[in-house]
């Protein structure tokens, strides 16, 4: 049997299959039970300084491609967020916090409290598609993004990774920012900016009209963007965007993510998703003549 | 903002199969299967007052639907919100009571009008044999009603409709035709018994004879009924009610202790219920702060 465990900056995780912020993230309650499903661990949804209710609804469109969604943001304020970190972290796996701020100053204030709630690490919310003066509105610009992190990295001492838009010239050079400004991991990619119409009513369906695709459909952008940062970086990556089988963490992996991140994929399959994808993964390396995830990350950078 | 128009939000599983709610398993994933549960667009084809509160909005949609079962409803421009269905067949109808902005739009819609539809979504009543106590408070008798038209009829059922007033008791002629002995109760005693539909639930469970509890209205209401179920041995299915976004199982806007009323629910097993330590204490708002109920 090949082992699945493996290492990200110094988050242990026992397979490569991590919950992606957003989904199920909102309770602890279900944070807690994506961990004892299976997944190795997880990222909360983002969170901010205030209590956010996000947008009006519809705020997600099913398509046969993935999804595309502009749930806003929404959560509950950092200060009532402790009592979900401390419901998430009763399995006991590594719980990954997600941020979000309008400033420096204030992903530093949200970072500390959630250090503070015991999160094994960060991670920066620099790419949500579709909320005015955060997320890719700060993300998109290298300068911010080296600005954010290492202030943030100046204020808590877990590893703190760097969640990074794929709506950019160069996602890689946001990698390198992120490096520069001392992040320990880069996370590639969120959303899409995405929209759909619907032709009957003639409107756009989200009340927010945009939002990110998500799914099957954004995959092979992923896949890129991953290769793209593995050549940029020293740092590790954690690959998402549309993985909804071993042969998807593979690819990432070979593009040079150390793990993955799954979000929409849950949707599908509830409780089995982790469990399955680690019994696809660990079939598929036991083919191709893997022992470890070690071994195939970064493996389809012929020379390196 | 935007709340269930009905008294809860129902659901069950169109692909077969239900466990009381005690499992998560689901049938083929959406995005695999077709149009059920992807948005579409759908004229209004009748509307009729039933309550001075509640409207009833006929639509077809022939997707296959179980009793429970809720739709997301999309009123453009405005919102969309989760609505149990009280018609499940191919003619399906929503009940209306106007509580906010999205369920007075909706109210206000007439015939030709069109909505955006997705589902029947969630896992809704599973019908079992054996005679059956249902007990509805408030709107409540729209989920339970499609379900109650379903039971086996080898027993004669019994159906409490409990409402505040007289002029808001919905669907008592359509639960008496069903066959079912009905039970009013009224918190003003207007009409029937004076006070909630559990004074009359508790009565007849002590008379005994039943095998089986369906309810569907207020959460403290609902716990009640859980409790007594599980005392006297019957069991118990419920829905639940929780603020709703993606009816998917995605965003978690509709979590109670880590279930998913959208996906898991909304009917649930009174067992399960009573294992939620949210179940009857607290909901959470459209940020997800929690709330005490």
């Amino acid at each position: 049997m090949p082992e699945l465990d493996v290492e990200v900056a110094g988050v242990e995780l026992e397979s490569p299959f991590v919950l992606a912020s957003g989904v199920w993230g909102e309770s602890g309650a279900s944070l807690a039970r994506a961990l004892r499903a299976g997944a190795a661990a997880v990222v909360t949804k983002s969170v901010c300084l205030e209590p956010r209710p996000g947008y009006p609804n519809p705020t997600v469109v099913e398509l046969p491609i993935g999804l595309v969604n502009a749930m806003g943001l929404p959560n509950p304020g950092v200060e009532a967020y402790g009592e979900e970190i401390a419901e998430a972290l009763k399995p006991g796996k590594p719980v990954i916090g997600s941020i979000f701020g309008r400033s420096p100053s204030e992903f530093c204030a949200v970072a500390k409290k959630m250090e503070g709630f015991g999160v094994h690490a960060l991670e920066l919310n620099l790419s949500c598609p579709h909320v005015r003066g955060a997320g890719a509105e700060l993300g998109r610009s290298p300068l911010l993004t080296e600005k954010i992190t290492r202030a943030v990295k100046g204020a808590v001492e877990v590893p703190v990774f760097v969640k990074l838009t794929p709506n950019t010239a160069s996602i890689a050079s946001l990698a390198k920012a992120a490096e520069r400004g001392g992040a320990d991991g880069v996370t590639a990619i969120n959303t899409i900016r995405a929209m759909v119409i619907n032709l009957e009513l003639s409107r756009p369906v989200l009340s927010n009209e945009f939002g990110g695709l998500s799914g099957p459909a954004i995959k092979p952008v992923g896949i890129r963007a991953v290769y793209e940062i593995f050549e940029a970086v020293r740092i590790p990556i954690f690959g998402v965007g549309g993985v909804s089988s071993g042969e998807d963490a593979a690819e990432y992996i070979m593009a040079g993510a150390r793990a993955v991140q799954v979000g929409t994929a849950v949707y599908k399959e509830r409780e089995q998703t982790f469990r399955q994808l680690r019994r696809h993964l660990s079939r598929l390396m036991t083919r191709l003549g893997y022992e470890s995830i070690e071994e195939m990350v970064g493996r389809a950078h012929g020379g390196r | 903002m935007w709340r269930t128009a009905t008294g809860s939000i129902q659901a069950s599983r169109s692909d077969g199969g239900n466990d009381n709610g005690r499992g998560v398993a689901r049938g083929k994933g959406p995005l695999h299967a077709g149009n059920r549960t992807t948005l579409r667009v759908v004229r209004i084809t009748g509307k009729r007052r039933e309550t001075p509160l509640v409207t009833v909005l006929r639509y077809f949609d022939s997707s296959p639907a179980s009793p429970g079962q809720f739709v997301m409803v999309w009123v453009p421009g405005v919102d969309e919100i989760p609505m149990s269905l009280c018609h499940i067949g191919p003619l399906k109808g929503i009940a209306v009571h106007v509580k906010g902005e999205a369920t007075e739009a909706l109210a206000g819609l007439e015939p030709g009008d069109r909505v955006g539809i997705r589902g029947p979504l969630g896992r809704g009543f599973e019908p079992l044999p054996g005679r059956a106590l249902v007990i509805a408070g408030g709107t409540g008798i729209a989920a339970l009603s499609p379900l109650i038209e379903l039971l086996p009829k080898k027993r004669r059922h019994t159906v409490v409709i409990g409402a505040r007033t007289a002029s808001e008791l919905l669907f008592v002629k359509r639960v008496l035709s069903a066959g079912a002995e009905v039970v009013l109760t009224t918190e003003d005693g207007s009409v029937g018994m004076r006070g909630m539909a559990t004074d009359a639930a508790e009565e007849l469970l002590q008379r005994g004879g039943y095998a089986r509890i369906y309810t569907c209205g207020p959460e403290l209401m609902m716990r009640r009924v859980a409790e007594l179920g599980a005392q006297m041995g019957i069991p118990v299915q419920l829905s639940l009610e929780r603020y709703m976004k993606c009816g998917i199982g995605l965003c978690d806007a509709c979590a109670i202790s880590g279930l998913h009323v959208c996906t898991d629910g909304p009917v649930v097993s009174g067992w399960t219920a009573l294992t939620l330590s949210e179940f009857g204490k607290s909901r959470r708002d459209a940020s997800g702060r929690r709330e005490k109920l």
